[in-house]
């Protein structure tokens, strides 16, 4: 196998690692004192005096930092198998370390697609080997994301998948959609679709709105997602499969998420960190940067979003996660690829909006650790003894900025470029081993 | 300063070297075309003061000037106004301040490409000498040098006068 | 959160506020526009001289890149650079390198090799003259001959001097654009010059089918009706309809299209006795026009040609100068430092 170019293993420790003083930060909230953990063979094995006292062979000191649960991600392109040119799992997991993650899913929406156990295989042994954090694969729903033939679910399943996910395609035959439903609901496997009505999103790239009626882009309307997602409520309603929503971009679909969720619906929904922070007026000059899928929206709609993030009604934020080499996002608008390179800016984009006091830190922590651990049926994170030591270590109050050298992706299409951004991750531990430390 | 550069008096020297110019050339119908914006307000006053009846003539010289490349585009151009036809005629060329020479050259190159007039004589009312190109006017109101930190300039059109003023370098 | 820095919306104008591309008229105040359409007088009257070639653009060379062919908009600019004396190169993309799998971006490689100074662009992606502004060498000004459905700026401003022509002012004046705003990149820049130059009302007569989303906040009224919307009218501007709006089910057919939005002797009548009619061209007879009123005494369709040349050598000189002397600051203050 030659994958990349360089290999990365995690920075193995032997034995004990101490980490001391930092302030602990879940979705529960911040810890009065400072605390103390002591972590080996991959799990927390000591706390508070009791770890204070105990010796180690490496102390992390966290003064002045927070001490969190590792990132979760729902949604990340690692461009394995497939568009080296773009990434790779080594690259991307890396960057995924750098940003705070300790696992991310895998997107289905590789090459060839992760439709058969042999992807699956692939990947996981690809991940194993090079990879500082936890891959967990996404299988195909449909044979070759392509909505007609199923795919072969159990196989996947056992084959390491965690869900199965549609990719950025759309499943257009309701027929089709249902039959797939049933057929997750059958073995418990759950369905992350992100809801598209194509022939109303036709060749659109942009939100139908104000900016799109300025620039002359192509516009997908409002009524593109929502009409879809109240299809595939009505069917998940049916069918009693476990549906997630993936990458909402509405506040309509907020509404009808809740809706259903009060009903008893099982279904639960993710959004793309970007979509929280960012509209449509983002697409002003035709930065091509944010040419997304689906499309930045209106200010109503990112209220909506964050709103349903406070609620818990969305209970994830994902990276949406895309790197494209640069002549991928260097053309006209339309001709560009869709995606952000996001992964090590979510942290940051997610402490802005606590900054603006436009979501509390214990919603975003949620929304990035607990939240997408409940919907793939993971244990509730925790940085409690007998836990497995997946952390990160953020300074909240130092800033960095992203370009082209300090951004590990292989994509160099960030969200904010040449600015400051606050937040900065100092360690990134996963399984009890140094996944990412700042030098 | 201004009181040596009586604008009338001027004026009247740019008059009767034009009537002694004519007479000379035998030029019974001349046609007077003023560059904008000084030579426009003195082309006014000389086509009446010599008794001719048609209209003159306004040119701008911004799409001919050859320092393009240095400066651009003069951002307030208006159009060239020549309500006659210049073929076969005699065109009395008017400006306030001749100097390098440059903007002359320019005005040559506009109204040849109005049509081949039979001939061009130049008068403006000051030359300051320093110039740039072979060219020299048949008529002036006062030969002038000024210092290096002085300009002059006319103001008008109504009443015309003559300002010199010192600049800041 | 801005995304983008603030020196990206003056892309075209230079620190001092000069143009320096001409890619939209989105950004460009009410002076800049009152200035190109003043220049645009100047260089109409040189086109009336026996000699109607000015020497400004002597020496440079300008490239129409026409990624989709359009004959009468090329030969307007070729034309208008020819006046300005400019070497004219034509290009006509859509017909060689792309279709060869060649990005945009390594086509613009390769032609700045050949030492451009303009690039006048015709594109069918909304956008893509502003990507081409981005990524050019510094120095070599772009002029939007019509992107996408984004912006046909020197088509808006000729139709803006051949308003000003006829009725001599903006200000109080009703004017409607009819037809398939949807898919024009002429009425969004002429909405926007009309708002700039400070018209009273700018209408927009069409079918829903045919309107943006949100067209209002372009700063136009909605009509859905002919007669109401012609009521009291200045000016009536009419889109050219493009025979495949049938297909994608935006109209039944050409003919309803014709009796609810067509320009008829008859509807024209509703509007004010002086109201000028305009189309960009080229004319389709009797779909959104009839020929009695094409060819009647409001209409000014022959007058815009002409203004289009005097249009293009007014932004095309005017470009080249902010581009001139925006290298000029660059120079000095290298020296300076």
């Amino acid at each position: 196998m030659t994958l990349g170019d360089r290999t990365e293993t995690p920075l193995a420790i032997k034995g004990v690692l101490k980490i001391e003083n930092g302030t602990q930060l879940t979705a529960a909230g911040k810890s009065a004192q400072p605390i103390c953990l002591l972590l080996q063979d991959g799990l927390i094995v000591a706390e508070g005096q009791q770890a204070a006292e105990a010796n180690a062979d490496l102390v992390l000191d966290a003064r002045g930092c927070l001490v969190a649960p590792g990132l979760i991600d729902l949604y990340c392109n690692l461009r394995e198998p497939g568009a080296g040119q773009k990434g790779n799992i080594a690259s991307e997991t890396r960057a995924a370390a750098k940003g705070g993650y300790t696992t991310v899913c895998a997107a289905p929406d590789s090459s060839p697609i992760n439709d058969s156990s042999a992807v699956t295989h692939l990947i996981r042994d690809v991940a194993s080997a090079r990879s500082p954090i936890r891959v967990l694969p996404l299988g195909a729903a449909t044979r070759g994301l392509e909505g007609e033939l199923l795919s072969d679910m159990a196989g996947l399943s056992n084959a390491g998948c965690v869900a199965l996910s549609n990719g950025a395609e759309t499943i257009r035959n309701a027929r089709v959609l249902r039959r797939a439903m049933a057929y997750a609901q059958t073995f418990g496997y759950t369905l992350m679709l992100q809801p598209r009505n194509q022939s109303l999103a036709a060749d659109g790239f942009a939100h139908d709105g104000t900016v799109t009626a300025r620039l002359g882009l192509l516009g997908i309307p409002e009524v593109a997602e929502t009409t879809a997602v109240m299809e595939m409520l009505l069917l998940a309603e049916e069918t009693g499969v476990r549906l997630h929503l993936s990458q909402l971009s509405t506040a309509r679909s907020v509404d009808m998420v809740a809706d259903a969720q009060a009903r008893g619906v099982k279904v639960s929904a993710d959004v793309a960190m970007h979509q929280l922070v960012f509209t449509e007026a983002a697409l002003a000059g035709f930065d091509s940067r944010f040419h997304v899928q689906p499309p930045l929206r209106s200010e109503r709609d990112r209220q909506g979003l964050l709103a349903g993030v406070r609620s818990g009604v969305i209970g994830a934020i994902v990276s949406q996660h895309q790197p494209h080499d640069s002549a991928a996002k260097r053309a006209p608008f339309g001709a560009t690829e869709p995606g952000l390179s996001a992964v090590e800016s979510v942290l940051s984009l997610g402490l802005s909006l606590v900054g603006q006091g436009e979501l509390a830190i214990t919603d975003l922590v949620r929304a990035l650790t607990d939240g997408p651990a409940a919907i793939l049926g993971l244990p509730t994170p925790a940085l409690a003894v007998g836990q497995v030591a997946d952390l990160c270590i953020v300074d909240p109050e130092a800033s960095w900025t992203a370009d082209a050298v300090t951004i590990l992706s292989a994509g160099k299409h960030v969200p904010l470029s040449g600015q400051p951004l606050t937040g900065v991750v100092r360690h990134t531990i996963c399984n009890g081993q140094l996944a990412w430390s700042l030098s | 300063m201004t009181a040596l550069l009586n604008i009338d008096q001027l004026i009247g020297e740019l008059e009767s070297g034009l009537r002694r110019q004519l007479e000379e050339r035998g030029i019974e119908a001349p046609v007077v075309v003023g560059i904008r914006t000084g030579g426009v307000w003195l082309a006014d006053v000389l086509s009446k003061r010599l008794g001719l009846t048609g209209p003159f003539g306004e040119l701008d010289i911004s799409f001919y000037r050859d320092d393009f490349s240095r400066i651009g585009l003069n951002p307030k151009v208006r159009p060239s106004r020549l309500p006659f036809e210049t073929e076969g005629k005699d065109i009395i060329l008017i400006d306030d301040v001749i100097m390098s020479g440059r903007t002359i050259r320019a005005a040559m190159n506009e109204l040849f490409d109005y049509g081949r007039p039979a001939s061009i004589m130049l008068a403006t009312l000051i030359d300051m000498g320093a110039r740039e190109l072979p060219i020299q006017p048949d008529v002036v109101g006062r030969k002038l040098t000024l210092q290096s930190h002085q300009r002059v300039k006319l103001r008008g059109p109504d009443p015309l006068s003559i300002e010199v003023r010192d600049t800041d370098q | 959160m801005t995304a983008h820095d603030p020196s990206s919306t003056s892309l075209q104008l230079t620190s001092d506020g000069q143009l320096k591309h001409f890619l939209t008229l989105d950004d460009l105040d009410r002076a800049l526009l009152t200035d190109i359409l003043d220049t645009a007088d100047s260089f109409i009257e040189v086109g009336e001289r026996t000699i109607k070639n000015v020497p400004l653009l002597r020496g440079r060379t300008v490239v129409n890149l026409f990624f989709e062919s359009s004959t009468r908009t090329r030969s307007t600019f070729e034309l208008a650079a020819k006046r300005l004396s400019a070497d004219v190169l034509n290009l006509d993309i859509s017909t060689s390198a792309t279709s060869k799998g060649e990005s945009l971006s390594d086509t613009l490689l390769n032609l700045e090799a050949m030492a451009s100074d303009m690039f006048v662009v015709r594109h069918s992606q909304s956008g893509a003259p502003h990507f081409i502004a981005e990524s050019v060498t510094p120095g070599v000004a772009i002029i939007n001959a019509g992107d996408g459905r984004h912006a046909h700026p020197t088509q808006a401003m000729l139709d803006m001097l051949t308003i000003r022509q006829h009725k001599s002012r903006f200000e109080g004046l009703k004017v409607a654009i009819v037809g398939d705003i949807l898919h024009s990149r002429v009425a969004r820049s002429q909405i926007r010059a009309l708002n700039t130059l400070g018209v009273a009302e700018v209408r927009v007569i069409a079918p829903a089918t045919l309107l943006p989303s949100d067209v209002e906040s372009l700063g136009c009224k909605v009509e859905y009706d002919m007669t109401r919307g012609l009521d009291d009218l200045d000016v009536v501007i009419m889109l050219r309809l493009q025979r495949e709006r049938m297909e994608g089910a935006l109209l039944p057919s050409e003919r309803e299209f014709y009796r609810l939005y067509g320009l008829s002797t008859e509807k024209l009548a509703l509007a004010r006795p002086d109201c000028i009619v305009m189309h960009p061209g080229p004319i389709n007879r009797g779909v959104e026009i009839e020929s009695a009123v094409a060819d009647g005494p409001q209409s000014v369709i022959l007058n815009q040609v002409t203004n289009g040349i005097a249009i293009r050598m007014a932004v095309m000189s005017m470009a080249m100068s902010g581009q001139v002397s925006e290298r000029a600051r660059a120079r000095s203050q290298e020296m300076g430092s």
